[in-house]
């Protein structure tokens, strides 16, 4: 947090009162100060779902507690700090901005995200960045089996292990993997890292804040195996 | 005495034609067939129905006099912004990439010129598509292809799609010549490959998921926009309530004999229930919720009349979605095409499919010889906007009319008045999936005695 932000004014939601979920997601959206937004603390969050969902302006947001499903589902611009857990979905389908999860995350965190970056400091669960059609996310401990499942485009980054499956089905997205690979699902192969991967590797750390060797990751990507039909290959797709 | 030959005429009814034909072509290709439209079969459906008129014992409405309403209301339960109808008939969801822009906009055009509205599809919301619609649903498919949150809030509804009745458990299908450079950037997927969508959307798991996932839907939008969740017709009554319990304001139910733009043949002709019974176990499980009314039923899969709508209505529908009707009103399947008021023949193009009008399904084949299916530059000019918008509002207002004609003469004010006593069933096949009587008695197999 840089100090102007630092210095803004904050305006609080206590989810523990009755109505508040409606009424933060409501301020998110239609009062929203277009310049000089103060930064939104959401106190008591509890697990509630769709937290800060559809937020379309700069904004920071914390939330101070464990979120549900959904939280920053949809979020274009804002700065979504999650002090703890996430639920399932968390940032799903996010067009931009950056949502970063300090605990860990449930399944499918980032799924079908456009753009922006998801952070998850822990480890993040089942079928991560599923459908991703362009964001990034950066997953700073292992992430479950099916990361990566049919996304498109963007880049996850995983610091730890990986489960099952990884990048099954993969489009032209890209999977940057630290640990050890429990199995490559169909379609999906280890190619050589090149400078511009490494490049990549080394951006995506910096957003994090991770301090990892580049070098120490690997490629994951399509074959290409799959794009057209393949008789011989019916069990594939 | 004859010196001819005998020639045996007598063809297997388990190996017969047909089926020869395409155990050789599996033989010969080592893959299965896919086609567009819908099932083929011949199946229990709308026309195994009649409706009542009034006599002594009902008293009709003057057909030409009398008003008879139309106005729908869909989404009454949670959203603040319902859809408001001038009729009951809704163009179902298609998508870009399996229509061309053409085609969207056209059926954009019509669905506002009689008051209705239109569906987008599995590739996003085009421009042209939102700009001709006064009223267009947006659709949410396991795929998420296109989605986003400003096409979201541009939406008057959003539509969940879990499953499509051509298919139910199975994904999209977009082969590769119909994935053009801007549906390809739409969907974010390279040109050209053979896209295969998602049969389960990537961010819940099951109803109680779903609840969530429409409470989101809710929050973004602030709780104006009315959801609905699609199904494909199979365990009809369970997913009924299963949506309504996920938090559905409209539940849209489509039958087997729905269309698709691509898919695997043995999926068309073999998955899935007739909508004719679909539709009874719809409206009955919004009966035993006590969600009549509240949650609105839309019954799609091979409607093509008005007296298909009447029919649907009557068992319990609030309204019908049309596919493959409008396309057929576009000009698909006919001979010619028009240009600029002239109609140009098109038969060699069905030919060079492989086929002819009146048979066409060559749908995912992209090469639509009336420029329907297509997302070929040159096909695609061959549907003239204007042209299709006309037709397209020519058959809506005629589907209309015809609902309005039958529910006068069954003694109707509302077209929403239409009620199950107004039927009886021709076979009994159809009485016990509607569970309405055979004609001439008071039998309603597995309800009473014959």
């Amino acid at each position: 947090m840089n100090a102007a932000a630092a210095a803004a004014p904050v305006k609080e939601f206590d989810l523990s009162q009755s109505g508040n979920l409606r009424a933060l997601n409501r301020w998110l959206h239609r009062e929203l100060p277009v310049e000089c937004a103060p930064r939104v603390r959401v106190v008591n969050p509890d697990g509630a779902h769709s937290i800060a969902a559809g937020v379309d302006g700069a904004v920071e947001i914390d939330v101070l507690g464990h979120a549900g499903y959904y939280v920053a589902g949809m979020n274009k611009q804002a700065r979504v700090t999650v002090h703890g857990n996430a639920g399932t979905g968390a940032a799903e389908n996010m067009m931009s901005g950056l949502v970063r999860i300090k605990g860990f995350a449930s399944n499918s965190a980032g799924a079908s995200a456009h753009g922006g970056c998801l952070v998850i400091e822990g480890d993040a669960s089942l079928r991560c960045g599923i459908s991703l059609k362009g964001g990034d996310i950066v997953v700073g401990g292992s992430a479950g089996s099916f990361t990566a499942f049919m996304a498109q485009a963007g880049r996850i980054l995983i610091c730890g292990d990986a489960g099952e499956a990884l990048g099954d089905s993969l489009y032209e997205a890209v999977i940057y993997v630290r640990g050890k690979v429990a199995s490559l699902g169909a379609d999906a192969r280890f190619e050589p890292m090149t400078e511009s991967d490494l490049a990549a590797v080394r951006e995506l750390l910096a957003i994090a804040g991770f301090d990892h060797d580049p070098a120490s990751f690997r490629r994951v990507a399509s074959a290409r195996g799959l794009y057209h039909w393949n008789a011989d290959a019916n069990q594939e797709y | 005495m004859s010196t001819e030959l005998h020639v045996s005429a007598e063809e297997s009814a388990s190996f017969d034609r047909a089926t020869i034909e395409y155990i050789q072509r599996a033989s010969a290709t080592g893959l299965y067939e896919i086609r567009g439209l819908g099932a083929k079969r011949k199946l229990p459906h709308f026309d195994d129905l009649l409706l009542l008129g009034a006599s002594l014992s009902r008293y009709p409405l003057e057909g030409y006099r009398e008003k008879c309403n139309t106005r729908t209301v869909l989404g009454t339960r949670y959203a603040t912004k319902p859809v408001v109808l001038d009729i009951p008939i809704t163009i179902a969801g298609m998508s870009f990439g399996a229509l061309s822009a053409n085609v969207k906009e056209a059926l954009g055009r019509a669905a506002t010129a009689v008051g209705t509205s239109t569906t987008t599809g599995d590739g996003g919301m085009t421009s042209e598509e939102r700009n001709s619609s006064k009223t267009l649903v947006y659709q949410c498919l396991p795929s998420r292809y296109g989605f986003n949150p400003d096409d979201v809030r541009r939406a008057d509804a959003i539509e969940i799609v879990i499953g499509q009745g051509a298919k139910p458990g199975g994904g999209g299908m977009l082969l590769g010549q119909k994935v053009n450079p801007r549906v390809a950037k739409m969907r974010t997927l390279p040109a050209g490959v053979d896209q295969r969508s998602a049969s389960r959307h990537p961010d819940w798991t099951g109803p109680d998921d779903l609840a969530i996932k429409i409470r989101e839907l809710r929050e973004i939008t602030d709780w104006e926009k009315p959801i609905y969740v699609k199904v494909g017709a199979t365990r009809v009554p369970h997913d009924v309530k299963l949506a309504v319990h996920s938090g559905a304001d409209v539940v849209v139910v489509d039958g087997m004999q729905g269309g698709t733009a691509a898919t695997q043949l043995t999926f068309i002709e073999h998955v899935g229930i007739p909508t004719l019974a679909a539709v009874r176990q719809a409206a009955d499980a919004l009966e035993e919720l006590n969600m009549t009314g509240k949650v609105q039923l839309i019954v799609s899969g091979g409607i093509r009349s008005g007296a298909d709508v009447a029919k649907a209505l009557a068992l319990g529908a609030d309204a019908v979605s049309i596919g493959q009707g409008v396309l057929f009103s576009l000009g698909c399947n006919s001979s010619t095409y028009v240009q600029k008021g002239q109609h140009i023949d098109a038969s060699a193009d069905y030919a060079t499919l492989g086929t002819r009008p009146g048979f066409c399904h060559h749908c995912h084949t992209g090469r639509c010889p009336v420029g329907v299916t297509t997302q070929d530059a040159a096909l695609e000019q061959r549907l003239e906007v204007e042209t299709g918008a006309k037709r397209v509002r020519n058959y809506l207002k005629t589907l209309a009319m015809e609902l309005t004609t039958l529910a006068r003469a069954c003694g109707k004010q509302d077209v929403h008045h239409m009620e199950r006593e107004d039927l009886v069933a021709l076979t009994v096949e159809a009485a016990a999936m509607a569970r309405v009587p055979l004609a001439g008695t008071e039998w309603i197999p597995g309800q009473s005695s014959p």
